[in-house]
């Protein structure tokens, strides 16, 4: 397998080669082909790369006419265009027909190297979860990006593919193995507080967490990737064990990824929720260091306040 | 032609009495594509009443969402179910959704509803058929005032750029849309699709003009489309009457959805009973 941690290469490189073992998939691009490495389908097997040009209302709409003809298409551009600009087609003909189109959002989030608010998508999360017959999935690492796409790939219906340009992320344990959609992983064991984080942001808090341990606290860690539909299993068996929840997510906190695990625990288990994540405001440009920084999602920072979080649970 | 002329009254007589019996529906964009629609359903596509999924289909795709009833009625003639049927169309949990739906109807090649999708959809259906090699055609029917979305473009330019020779667009151009502008006379409307050859040209395609309720010219039209494989893809404009065949529907933008009166619904019947009477 690959070792390389970027998510884009990783994708390209394997949808490459599934494109060139099966010749129902294809490629749609809304020209942004060398950024998120969809051109490794066009170098491999130029047949199944279709150019769609930038305008990605049309691009999901053929999509879905391909798939509606028998073709297994792939439709890539970045997180923020694929979900905003192409919402009503995404809806009335992906979505609500259960059309096998894959819906791939890359430079998601916050994460986009240099390119600021008009780019990022912290909304896109909320988008696509709320859609009824809608896949979602967000993995933690390269690794996990192949994993994710060969279960994505056999499995017949929507599915939103969301990738990060951030190619630091350190492998988190067990992305290795098989995925199963709709399967989280829990990865460390603790008491009372529970860190539920998906995406890129789940290799910064396992690094946070573990650091911790030097604190002399051990806290549960669970890896979420499937952010539609939940390992409701996991989740309320972690409510059952422990009376906090912390979530992590490079999203708006209003009506993402920890928004969705409280709407659960509330129903079936109703546990203390903090979210961790975009508040209220627009982003901006800069670095990838510096953005995690200004929104407190840096690995020290996400120490500090689950560390706080923790004293605080200590004195309850 | 008898049978065509036939066979679109029969839309026609379909459309006034599932709207008047349902209270519910759009009358003037259907009565305006009739006869297009009529040529499709009765000479036109390789279809099968009986195999509605069957693989090697031509494809129909209603991108004019709206006119659905015009679409359910030739398809109930044509077999793909019981007229009776007609008369649940809009109603909770009936096949026959206000807007094509085709996870609820065999024989409904795409959902469309949300004005500018369909052409797109059709675009890659036809992608779609030569990628895999196959010899089906794609049909897409938009009107003039869908063609302010400007998805219709997107697709426009991909159809181009991909030669797809395999697909017809019909443009039912019937000059009317739901409200559109007021005209000079502060009272009549219009939707001012200006020179849409020269546009569909511009963007491509094999343009060809017709009287879009002159069956001879539409049996031209598509024989032309058919036999003429010059990698362009095909646009059929069809200059339509909206409301066409019901005198005082015809050319009022106020009948693009309402339902006729009991009186209205006998006048109605009665000039579509002397239509095939000329």
């Amino acid at each position: 397998m690959n070792k390389t941690k970027s998510m884009r290469n990783a994708f390209g490189e394997n949808l490459a080669n599934m494109a060139f073992n099966d010749e129902k998939i294809v490629a749609l691009d809304g020209d942004l082909g060398n950024s998120t490495r969809l051109s490794y389908v066009e170098e491999k097997k130029r047949s199944a790369f279709l150019q769609m040009g930038i305008a990605e209302q049309n691009m999901v709409s053929v999509a879905a006419g391909l798939a509606a003809t028998g073709m297994k298409p792939w439709a890539c551009s970045f997180g923020a265009f694929m979900t905003r600009r192409a919402y009503d087609q995404i809806v009335v003909q992906v979505d609500q027909p259960n059309l096998n189109v894959k819906l791939v959002g890359a430079y998601a989030g916050l994460l986009t190297s240099n390119t600021g608010k008009s780019h990022h998508s912290l909304e896109d999360i909320a988008l696509m979860q709320t859609l009824p017959n809608m896949t979602v999935i967000a993995p933690g690492d390269a690794r996990e990006v192949v994993r994710a796409m060969e279960a994505i790939a056999s499995f017949d219906g929507p599915v939103y593919l969301r990738l990060s340009r951030d190619e630091t992320l350190d492998f988190l344990p067990g992305t290795d193995k098989e995925f199963e959609i709709g399967k989280g992983q829990l990865i460390e064991k603790g008491e009372k507080i529970a860190v539920l984080a998906t995406g890129s942001m789940s290799s910064r808090v396992y690094k946070a967490i573990e650091q911790l341990k030097d604190y002399g606290i051990q806290l549960t860690f669970a890896h979420i990737p499937t952010i539609k539909p939940l390992d409701k299993e996991l989740i309320l068996s972690l409510a059952k064990t422990h009376s906090h929840f912390i979530t992590v997510e490079e999203h708006f906190i209003r009506s993402g990824f920890g928004a969705s695990i409280a709407q659960l625990t509330s129903e079936h288990h109703p546990l203390f929720v903090k979210k961790i994540g975009i508040e209220d405001t627009y982003s901006q440009c800069g670095k990838d260091a510096d953005l995690l920084s200004y929104h407190c999602l840096s690995t020290s920072q996400l120490l500090e306040n689950i560390r706080f979080i923790y004293e605080e649970v200590q004195h309850e | 032609m008898d049978d065509l002329k036939e066979f679109a009254r029969k839309i026609r007589q379909g459309v006034i009495e599932v709207v008047y019996r349902q209270k519910q529906g759009h009358i003037g964009g259907p009565l305006s594509m009739a006869d297009v629609l009529a040529f499709l359903y009765r000479e036109e596509l390789q279809i099968d009443p009986k195999r509605p999924d069957w693989e090697e289909r031509d494809r129909f795709v209603l991108s004019k969402g709206h006119s659905a009833i015009a679409l359910y009625v030739a398809m109930a003639l044509r077999g793909f179910f019981e007229y009776d049927e007609l008369f649940t169309f809009d109603e909770l949990h009936s096949r026959l959704q206000a807007h094509p739906d085709m996870t609820k109807l065999p024989g409904i090649d795409m959902s469309t509803g949300s004005l500018g999708q369909g052409l797109s959809a059709a675009v890659g259906m036809a992608l779609s058929a030569k990628l895999q090699h196959k010899d089906f055609r794609v049909f897409a029917m938009i009107g003039d005032g869908e063609s302010q979305e400007g998805q219709i473009w997107e697709a426009a330019r991909i159809a181009q750029r991909y030669k797809l020779d395999n697909l017809i667009a019909i443009l039912d151009h019937n000059h009317l849309q739901q409200y559109g502008w007021i005209g000079e006379d502060m009272k009549t409307r219009m939707a001012p699709e200006n020179d849409p050859a020269a546009k569909w040209r511009a963007f491509g395609f094999d343009v060809q003009e017709i009287n879009g309720h002159d069956f001879s010219r539409i049996k031209q039209a598509f024989f032309y489309a058919n036999n003429e494989k010059n990698e362009r893809p095909h646009m059929i404009i069809a200059n339509t009457i909206k409301g066409k065949g019901i005198s005082f529907m015809e050319n009022q933008y106020g009948w693009h959805s309402n339902v006729p009166s009991d009186e209205q619904y006998q006048q109605a019947i009665q000039e579509l009973a002397g239509v095939s009477n000329e």
